[in-house]
């Protein structure tokens, strides 16, 4: 497909560093998404009132709102690891949002940044389950009698593998499909304005694959906290 | 893998010509742009088909979820709220088998992983 343009590696060109924009976008788009969300919460909670107005009281609301879920999905025990859930939640919204703009790239759009986010859900379930039970964390891939151990063990196995690719899948499929209607839309009908209802449904569907991925995310955290069956 | 696509239909075109051009020596060449190009007939097929079906058992099991969740809500209103929401996550589930469908399709149809060595031996790369 044609090289979509490209703002930011317009600018990257004037600095010097066009090559690596051109061929790794995603990773440019990532940093400037992280300034983003940084700039972004520095501003609105740069002076914090004790009866807030404005951006602050937005945020409150919704980290509060979006904390309360957590607890009620994965119980009063899994409140420490909100910021890893909010911040996967935050991080995946804005940077497939940010890709509906005219000009930008959803990083997200590329296999890698969505196998990275599962591969640290992957990694913190199991440091999770071992941190919480130790040894015994071997109980949860062992099944329900000990005698089906022998088959439960490569089957689990098997099955914690095809979380990180069906998380990977489920996010890169959805916005690198999104991305690709919008660009064929573009091309076949764009004086008619053709993607604009697309993008609509775009910000909906990146809403919800977000909040999908950070919802699994407490799931599989949760599952790992639990006591095995 | 554009070239590659270019290039099928290009063979494709210029076929009768060149089998009258060249002779007896031409006739294995031939045969292989024949059975390249039933590769990539093929390949383009199996991708349209497979995101087709694809698409039918996900519009059956996303309707069996959105009627479970109406009935519900039709039975409970006040709990309406948290039906929705189950209703969407569960929407979301189904739809991510349709995109692993999707994401075959494309990568049949983009990113072949047998288009650089067929480009190669074709001579084009």
């Amino acid at each position: 497909m044609e090289h979509p343009l490209l703002l930011l590696n317009l600018v990257l060109e004037k600095l010097g560093l066009g090559a690596f924009a051109h061929h790794y976008p995603h990773v440019v788009y990532t940093w400037l998404l992280m300034i983003v969300i940084l700039i972004g919460a520095k501003l609105a909670v740069g002076s914090v009132k004790m009866i807030p107005s404005g951006a602050q009281n937005l945020l409150e609301a919704v980290i509060g709102g979006f904390e309360d879920f957590m607890v009620d999905v994965m119980g009063e025990h899994g409140r420490p690891y909100y910021p890893l859930i909010a911040t996967i939640f935050f991080f995946i919204l804005f940077m497939n949002w940010f890709g509906l703009l005219p000009g930008m790239l959803s990083p997200t759009s590329n296999i890698n940044t969505p196998l990275a986010i599962a591969l640290v859900v992957f990694f913190m379930t199991h440091y999770v389950g071992i941190k919480e039970h130790g040894i015994h964390y071997i109980k949860h891939f062992t099944g329900p009698f000990w005698w089906l151990a022998p088959i439960m063990l490569p089957i689990e196995v098997i099955g914690h593998c095809a979380r990180v690719l069906s998380l990977t899948l489920r996010l890169f499929g959805n916005i690198m499909g999104e991305d690709l209607v919008l660009a064929i839309l573009f091309v076949l009908a764009g004086m008619f304005f053709a993607p604009l209802p697309m993008m609509v449904l775009a910000i909906f569907t990146s809403f919800v694959q977000a909040f999908i991925f950070a919802l699994l995310a407490m799931l599989y955290i949760a599952g790992a906290l639990e006591e095995a069956h | 893998m554009k070239k590659l696509l270019a290039g099928a239909i290009g063979m494709l075109a210029v076929f009768g010509l060149a089998s009258v051009a060249m002779a007896a020596e031409a006739k294995v060449a031939t045969e292989v742009l024949v059975e390249l190009a039933q590769l990539f007939t093929a390949t383009v097929t199996a991708a349209g088909f497979g995101i087709a079906i694809a698409a039918v058992g996900t519009g059956l099991a996303q309707g069996m979820a959105v009627k479970g969740a109406v009935e519900g809500t039709a039975r409970n209103p006040e709990a309406s709220g948290k039906i929705t929401v189950t209703m969407l996550i569960g929407l979301a589930m189904i739809e991510s088998l349709c995109i692993y469908a999707l994401v075959i399709a494309l990568i049949l149809l983009y990113a072949y992983p047998m288009a650089e060595p067929v480009a190669k031996f074709l001579g084009m790369l």
